[in-house]
C-alpha cells in the first residue's frame, strides 16, 4: 500500500488535471457555439449561390461553353490535388485521426499523383511525416474570417488553370452533432453544380452576359465552399475537444474518488498500526 | 401593386430582408432600378450604393460588389459585403478610405494592383455613402 504522503500527492494533481481539462471543456463549448452560429449565418448565401449558379449552367449551350467555363469542366486526370482542413491541435479524440485516415485513403487509392494544401497543423504534419507532397499550408485563426480563407481558393484555383491539377477535394469534417463528427470529401474542381430542384428559371437575362456572370460566380462559388468547409471544420474540432474533454474530467474525478478511498484506507491502516504498537507497548511495560 | 421580396446576403450573414417598391442597385453595366414584375434578370454588382424605396422610407446600403437575381418578384442580392449606410462609421470608413489610398500609391511594381484598386474604391464608395447618409441625418434633425 502506498504512503499516505504520496496518495496526497497524486490526489492533488489529479484534481489540478481535471481543472484544466474542465476549463478546456468550457472554452471549447463557446468556441463551438460561435463556429456553428458562423456556419449557420453564412449558410443562406451559400445555398443561393448554388441556385444561381445551378441555373446559369443549365442555361449555357453545352456544345460551345465560353472559355470561362473550364472551371467546371471535366478532363482527364493526370494530377490530384487535395485540400486538407485539419484542427491546429490535439486533444480533441479521434478527430484528427479519423480525418488522416480518409486522407490517406485518398492518397493510397488514387492512381495519379495527388499534391496536398493542408489547412491546419495537423494535416500538414501528416503530409510531410508521410513523404506527400505539400504544395502549400495555411493556418487559420481561431474563428477563421472569410477573408482568411480566400486566398486557398486563389491557390487550388491557379493550380486548375494551369494544368497543375485536374481534379480538386477538400477533406474536412462535417459538423453532424454534439457527439458525430464525420469527415467528407467533396470535390471542389471542376465545379459540379448539383443539379438543383430550382434550377427552372432558364429564361434569365445575364448582365453583362452569362459568360462574365460564370467568370465571377464560379470562385466566388468555390471560396463559398472553402469557407463553409472550414466553418464546419471548426465546430467539429470545438465539439470534439468538448466531448473528450469532458470525458477526462469525469474520468478525473473517478480517479480521485479511487485514490482518496485508497487514502482512506491507507490512513486507517496507519492509525491501527499505531495503535496496536501502543497497546502493545504498555503492555510489555505492565507486565514488566 | 405588388411589392418586391428582397433578401440582401453576404458570406457572412443575412444583411437585410424586407419588401421594397423599387431597388436602385449598382449593376456592372450602370446603375439599374428595378420595379415590381420584373423579367427575371441575373447581373453582377460593382462597389456602390444600393437604395431601397419602400412607400416613404428609404433605405442604403453601401455594397462592395456580388450578383443580384431577380425572379418572381423576389429579388436575392448576393453581396461580397453590404453595410447599411445608417451603420457605418463615418469616422472610421474616411480612415479605412485613407489607408486604401496610401497602399495603392506605395504598392510595389509586381504586386496585384488590380486588387489594391478595387479596395480603394469600395472604400471610397463606403465613405460617400456613409456622409451622405449623415448629412441627410444632421441638419433636420430627424429621428
Amino acid at each position: 500500500m502506498a504512503n499516505t504522503r504520496d496518495l496526497r500527492r497524486r490526489i492533488r494533481s489529479v484534481k489540478n488535471i481535471a481543472k484544466v481539462t474542465g476549463a478546456m471543456q468550457l472554452i471549447a463549448a463557446s468556441k463551438m457555439r460561435r463556429a456553428q452560429q458562423a456556419a449557420e449565418e453564412g449558410k443562406a448565401y451559400a445555398d443561393k449561390i448554388q441556385v444561381v449558379l445551378s441555373d446559369l449552367v443549365a442555361s449555357l449551350d453545352q456544345e460551345n461553353l465560353p472559355p470561362e467555363a473550364a472551371l467546371l469542366t471535366q478532363r482527364e486526370v493526370s494530377k490530384t490535388l487535395m485540400v486538407l482542413v485539419t484542427p491546429d491541435r490535439g486533444l480533441c479524440g479521434a478527430l484528427v485521426s479519423n480525418i488522416l485516415r480518409v486522407a490517406a485513403t485518398i492518397v493510397r487509392d488514387s492512381k495519379t499523383p495527388v499534391a496536398t494544401v493542408s489547412v491546419g497543423r495537423k494535416g500538414e504534419t501528416f503530409i510531410v511525416r508521410t513523404g506527400n507532397e505539400l504544395r502549400a499550408a495555411f493556418k487559420l485563426s481561431d474563428r477563421p474570417r472569410f477573408e482568411e480563407t480566400t486566398p486557398i481558393t486563389r491557390i487550388v484555383v491557379e493550380e486548375f488553370r494551369n494544368h497543375k491539377a485536374d481534379r480538386v477535394v477538400i477533406v474536412y469534417s462535417d459538423f453532424k452533432n454534439l457527439l458525430i463528427q464525420r469527415p467528407v470529401v467533396t470535390q471542389l474542381l471542376p465545379v459540379e453544380p448539383s443539379k438543383a430542384e430550382n434550377a427552372t428559371h432558364s429564361s434569365y437575362i445575364y448582365e453583362p452576359s452569362a459568360a462574365a456572370v460564370l467568370e465571377r460566380i464560379v470562385p466566388r462559388y468555390i471560396e463559398t465552399v472553402v469557407y463553409h468547409a472550414i466553418l464546419e471544420a471548426a465546430a467539429s474540432e470545438h465539439s470534439a475537444r468538448m466531448v473528450a474533454m469532458q470525458k477526462a474530467t469525469d474520468a478525473a474525478s473517478d480517479f480521485v474518488e479511487d485514490l482518496t478511498l485508497d487514502l482512506n484506507k491507507a490512513r486507517q491502516e496507519q492509525i491501527t498500526g499505531e495503535l496496536l504498537d501502543i497497546v502493545g507497548g504498555v503492555a510489555a511495560v505492565q507486565t514488566g | 401593386m405588388a411589392k418586391l421580396q428582397l433578401d440582401i446576403v453576404s458570406a457572412t450573414g443575412a444583411v437585410y430582408s424586407g419588401q421594397a417598391d423599387e431597388v436602385i442597385a449598382p449593376a456592372s453595366e450602370g446603375e439599374i432600378a428595378v420595379l415590381p414584375s420584373h423579367a427575371p434578370l441575373i447581373t453582377t454588382l460593382r462597389p456602390g450604393e444600393l437604395r431601397i424605396l419602400n412607400g416613404q422610407q428609404e433605405t442604403s446600403l453601401a455594397i462592395s460588389g456580388g450578383f443580384l437575381e431577380i425572379v418572381n418578384n423576389k429579388m436575392t442580392v448576393l453581396a461580397d459585403q453590404a453595410e447599411e449606410a445608417s451603420a457605418i462609421d463615418l469616422a472610421k470608413a474616411d480612415e479605412a478610405l485613407r489607408l486604401a489610398r496610401q497602399r495603392v500609391a506605395e504598392l510595389p511594381k509586381d504586386q496585384d494592383l488590380d486588387k489594391a484598386l478595387a479596395e480603394l474604391r469600395s472604400a471610397h464608395v463606403r465613405a460617400s455613402i456613409a456622409r451622405r447618409a449623415s448629412d441627410r441625418r444632421s441638419p433636420p434633425r430627424q429621428r
